[in-house]
């Protein structure tokens, strides 16, 4: 069970996304490298939350392909990808609720365990010794690293918005990914929460090695963290590189951040 | 004191009675949670189940328990392909067309089922031993006894799978959000299909049960359908809540039987359905999403 976590790198190329006559994403081609922070910035509608569903499946690109650690996973299956080391969290909220937190989390793991629906009813031994393996890498390793210990028996609806989205990060890592991707992890939060979710970030980054990538709309926070932006605009690409040469490229300045560049690195 | 053996006797055929109600409608509740979908199809699916049971018992000469198992086997691939032809093409249209499809589909296997077997009852070998069991001047069918203890030990078995096997773990999860089951690395479409079959196999058994103690027609579907008053005043969406409700049906049916009159039984029950629905829409415990329907 305690197989390290390998990060890789998730390259899209050349994307293209059309639903109707709207054109979601032209001809996308950006790179997360392994074991590093990647935001994905735009105004809205710029197409960041179509590119995180082209990259998780739910949709299928008109043409272009998903690179996941050099395999091509554009046609695996949503579900198929979970297995490959692709993890996700929502930009709402998406638990389970009725479940504990400690459930929610273990759900994240499920898919690593061999399950043979016989053998778990039979409670064999094998079954459960998964079983067992799962709940104690969860509580040594994700628990008590995002500091959920003691809201760990509570029903996940009885959380505040900025703990539930700490579980479903703690679910994503629970998936043991070598792909981490955040929609909006900070989307409703307050500055205190905010700032918790950017440490939590960037531990779990550093001490997982994951490559994570982040679509945010929190300025501060991409700029904070991360060491590579891309900025999609109006379904292209218009900049990537590290988030000081990102801020100062007039192309971007234009599209998204108005023409103060102080603003951004404040 | 013979009133109160009377009374005893009612109370009791009702709660066995409840039992097979309880089977019934767990196969409607399984696919309504797991892909919220009223299947209007489920008593055919059911009085299908049955015939095939007669055929391999009675026409094929097989011992009861092996016919059982064919009919079990039939089911599942039936419902394998209800969901493959016509639940996933109607993946994403509106609940209207999906609830139409599942009538056509009901009038489909009714119409097959009277073209193969024909209209006429069919007299079927018993799954159970005939027994009646006596205490004091209180006399039970040991069929009815025998019908509420399997199909319990039915329902425990699949609340079991259901809330500690892995697959009963994706199917709640399936059910309650699909796309994020899919992303947690879920087949989703494994667990909706395997909802269908384990709802074809519940309605299968309970549709056998009934059957083995006398004879199968066409008729059997219609079971099914007042077997809906305890779906909803249950819940559609929750376990708890049809059983609770197919005991508080059960009962009443068989006191209006014992002390109304035969033909009200199916009237009854209805009337105590409308009423609690009035102060309770979404049934004694389903969740208040269902209002929507």
């Amino acid at each position: 069970m305690n197989t390290p976590i390998v990060a890789l790198d998730l390259v899209v190329r050349d994307i293209a996304l059309a639903f109707g006559g709207i054109r979601a994403l032209r001809g996308v081609s950006m790179k997360a490298p392994a074991g590093k922070i990647t935001a994905v910035i735009g105004p809205n509608g710029a197409g960041k939350t179509s590119l995180f569903n082209t990259i998780s499946g739910f949709y299928r690109p008109n043409s272009g392909r998903v690179i996941l650690g050099g395999t091509d996973i554009t046609d695996a299956a949503v579900h198929a990808r979970a297995g490959m080391g692709l993890a996700r969290t929502f930009q709402n909220v998406a638990l389970f609720s009725g479940l504990s937190v400690l459930e929610n989390i273990k759900l994240g793991g499920h898919h690593l365990i061999n399950g043979n629906p016989l053998a778990a009813i039979c409670g064999l031994s094998s079954s459960r010794q998964a079983e067992m393996a799962l709940r104690a890498e969860v509580e040594q390793r994700v628990i008590d690293f995002l500091e959920l210990d003691n809201v760990r028996h509570k029903p996940v609806e009885a959380l505040s918005h900025g703990l539930q989205k700490r579980v479903e990060l703690a679910r994503g890592l629970a998936m043991r990914p070598s792909v981490l991707l955040l929609d909006e992890p900070v989307a409703g939060m307050n500055r205190e929460e905010t700032e918790d979710m950017a440490r939590y970030i960037l531990d779990v980054q550093e001490e997982w090695g994951v490559t994570v990538v982040i679509v945010e709309h929190d300025m501060g926070l991409v700029m904070d963290i991360s060491h590579h932006v891309a900025v999609l605009n109006f379904g292209e690409l218009i900049a990537q590189g590290p988030p000081s040469q990102v801020a100062s490229d007039p192309e971007v300045i234009k599209a998204y951040l108005g023409s103060e560049t102080s603003a951004v690195c404040a | 004191m013979t009133n109160l053996y009377i009374f005893i006797e009612f109370v009791l055929l009702g709660l066995l009675a409840s039992g097979l109600s309880a089977l019934i409608a767990l196969s409607f509740v399984l696919v309504y949670k797991g892909t919220h979908v009223v299947n209007f199809a489920a008593g055919e699916v059911m009085m299908l189940g049955a015939y095939l049971y007669y055929t391999g018992a009675v026409v094929l000469q097989l011992h009861p328990a092996a016919a059982l198992f064919i009919s079990l086997v039939g089911i599942s691939l039936v419902s394998v392909a209800i969901e493959a032809f016509v639940l996933r093409p109607l993946a994403g249209q509106p609940t209207i067309s999906i609830l139409m499809a599942t009538i056509g589909m009901a009038s489909l296997l009714h119409g097959s089922v009277e073209i193969i077997w024909g209209q006429s009852p069919l007299e079927t070998p018993a799954l159970l031993p005939r027994f009646p069991v006596n205490w004091g001047e209180v006399m039970i069918p040991g069929a009815a006894i025998g019908n509420f203890v399997i199909s319990s030990l039915l329902i425990a078995a699949v609340v079991t799978f259901f809330r500690f096997t892995q697959t009963g773990i994706e199917m709640r999860a399936t059910a309650s959000d699909p796309v994020t089951a899919a992303s947690l690395g879920v087949d989703i479409r494994a667990a909706q299909r395997m909802t269908w079959i384990l709802a074809g196999l519940t309605g299968t058994l309970a549709g056998t049960l009934i059957v083995s103690s006398g004879s199968v027609s066409p008729a059997l579907a219609s079971v099914a359908l007042s077997v809906f008053s305890v779906v909803i005043l249950g819940g559609l969406d929750s376990v708890t809540g049809v059983i609770l409700a197919s005991l508080i049906v059960g009962v009443l049916e068989s006191l209006t039987v014992g002390y109304i009159d035969g033909k009200m039984r199916d009237v009854f029950p209805y009337v105590v359905v409308l009423a609690v629905l009035v102060v309770r829409p979404f049934g004694l415990s389903g969740t208040h999403e269902i209002e929507r329907l």
